[in-house]
């Protein structure tokens, strides 16, 4: 059964479109994201010294922390709503490529991250009085390949939970350790072009490294998956 | 006379820990023995 | 066959106090660590068998996803071939043979273990049919937990008394076997926790998943300490021979514990699964077929 492109690129955009309406109308899933980054950032404030220049290395690692609670609110939500009126179920039924429904998911979350991001990187500026001393384009790459990163790594792991008894814990449970490299070049890549001490160049290579090998290798095992009862 | 106490610390704690997992599965045989004499009672008589 | 576990477990007994007797007693000491060292007759022959476990665990569970595409079968026993194939053939080429110098090791030795790969894989499916592949995934994914967690406990152990410090995050091996530890933990929850039939298809894309992890833990580590150096707990390099004697004689002690926990193991796995289909067929009111001698082939006890 050979999918042609136009089909995959087709359902893809169909997928992404309405879950991008959908979220646009509720706000659901990023109103509890900002305000759970919101409150990180305004909790972890108070062990900061802002004249300090120590701050700036551990800000690389409270940032993607913050980043990667609130993205699992999201992925949490992501196939919640498709089980709810038997989405799930008709899409396993229907012709329509596997991975089609499994990029857009990636896509969407994708999207709603970077959002959110962008919105609170101006908070985190100004509650931590951070001064990038290294070259900040950098810091885009990093972003853009680490959640890439999360993303793809808990819209699989979400699919894969949907049918265990405690859904919100085991996302978590299964994602963390396997992030744990993208999560260590995230931070570690950061927290370079910060302080300016290192190059971040390794990490960037390494997010991609990452993002290569495992999109490759979930885009082969969604099907399995999405076809488990 | 120090290090030499971290040195019995580990293997006694590498044989608690494989003790732990023996007793386990001990455990789970013994369960599951009880489990297979209900199965084989419940049919006698029915048979 | 009863018996026969018995014996090996006397023996495997004996050799184990042996090796401990060697180890503890009959070793020399270490020079600048002291009589602490020998917490590393403990923790290396644990973490080879832990790794040699977890890499059965992955063997199996590919093979145990390729089962129900006959074209995945295929590609999947090519690709280790290849594997094997291209090792042997690597080992022998120049560039590759100085590197290997410079660990101490032979190129008949890589050669060797590529192409046990597709030789292993092969008697693997022949030796485990069908649902027996899943059984060992599990089986070795728990003691191999089992053995890790060792390994996670005598490390700290022995950092502490000579490097003085507990962890070092940036440390390649002990983080990466907390982060093998950490995957293969996870793996036994979602077993446990997953409501799914198949509950078996889902737990062998993780352990693929995590497999693909590790040599990115790895490299990810590596760079990391390149920028921020940090002790090597464990040390390195080479080893005295009469040391590597002792540390193998453990290895092949420990090696033989680890196959009869495995046994047991399989075996509680095996009667679990019995009992399991027979509560079902009693539930189905089918009082003939129902009953603990199921049509279920039993394995070798």
């Amino acid at each position: 059964m050979k999918e042609a492109p136009a089909s995959l690129w087709s359902v893809m955009a169909a997928t992404l479109k309405k879950d991008i309406r959908l979220e646009w109308r509720s706000k659901d899933a990023l109103n509890s994201m900002l305000f759970f980054s919101l409150l990180v950032v305004v909790i972890f404030s108070f062990s900061f010294d802002p004249l300090a220049e120590e701050s700036r290395r551990i800000v690389g690692g409270l940032v993607w922390v913050a980043f990667l609670f609130a993205a699992v609110v999201a992925l949490n939500q992501t196939w919640a709503r498709e089980l709810r009126n038997q989405v799930l179920d008709a899409y396993r039924v229907s012709p329509a490529p596997a991975n089609a429904l499994f990029l857009a998911k990636i896509l969407g979350n994708f999207i709603f991250v970077i959002v959110l991001e962008a919105l609170m990187t101006p908070l985190f500026v100004i509650f931590y009085n951070l001064h990038v001393l290294g070259p900040v384009w950098q810091l885009l790459p990093i972003a853009l390949l680490g959640t890439w990163a999360l993303v793809v790594n808990g819209t699989f792991f979400a699919a894969m939970s949907l049918r265990t008894r405690n859904r919100e814990l085991m996302l978590p449970l299964l994602l963390f350790p396997i992030s744990i490299p993208a999560v260590l070049g995230m931070v570690a890549g950061t927290t370079a072009v910060l302080t300016g001490d290192n190059p971040a160049h390794f990490y960037i290579v390494l997010l991609l490294t990452y993002d290569v090998v495992f999109t490759t290798a979930y885009l082969g095992l969604f099907e399995t998956i999405l076809h488990a009862e | 006379m120090n290090p030499i106490k971290f040195l019995f610390a580990a293997y006694i704690a590498t044989w608690i820990i494989h003790g732990t997992y023996l007793g386990t599965l001990v455990r789970r045989f013994g369960r599951l023995k009880k489990d297979l004499d209900e199965l084989s009672k419940n049919h006698k008589p029915g048979n | 066959m009863k018996r026969g576990f018995l014996i090996c477990s006397v023996l495997t007994g004996l050799l184990l106090v042996y090796a401990s007797y060697q180890a503890l007693a009959v070793a020399p000491t270490e020079r600048t660590m002291g009589d602490v060292q020998r917490i590393f007759y403990y923790h290396v022959p644990s973490a080879w068998t832990a790794f040699l476990l977890f890499f059965i665990n992955f063997v199996a569970s590919i093979q145990y996803l390729a089962r129900t595409k006959p074209s995945a079968q295929i590609a999947a026993k090519w690709i280790f071939i290849a594997i094997g194939v291209a090792g042997a053939v690597a080992s022998f080429l120049p560039p590759v043979q100085q590197q290997l110098t410079s660990f101490g090791m032979r190129p008949s030795a890589l050669a060797t273990t590529a192409i046990m790969l597709p030789v292993f894989y092969l008697l693997l499916g022949r030796w485990f049919p069908g649902e027996k592949l899943d059984i060992l995934a599990v089986t070795c994914a728990e003691v191999g937990v089992v053995f890790c967690t060792v390994v996670l406990v005598t490390g700290p152990l022995w950092a502490r008394p000579v490097w003085g410090i507990w962890w070092a995050p940036g440390d390649i091996r002990l983080t990466s076997t907390l982060v093998l530890w950490l995957i293969y933990v996870s793996y036994l929850l979602l077993r446990r926790f997953s409501n799914s039939a198949q509950t078996q298809m889902l737990a062998a894309a993780l352990a693929v998943s995590g497999a693909l992890d590790v040599p990115l833990v790895y490299f990810s580590i590596w760079f990391f300490r390149t920028q921020h150096p940090q002790p090597v707990i464990g040390g390195n390099g080479s080893i005295d021979p009469r040391m590597l004697h002792i540390l193998l004689l453990n290895w092949l002690a420990f090696l033989c514990f680890a196959s009869l926990v495995c046994w047991s193991r399989f075996r509680l796995e095996v009667l679990k699964r019995e009992v399991e289909e027979a509560y079902a067929m009693e539930s189905l009111g089918d009082p003939v077929t129902a009953g603990p001698s199921m049509p279920l082939k039993r394995s070798a006890p």
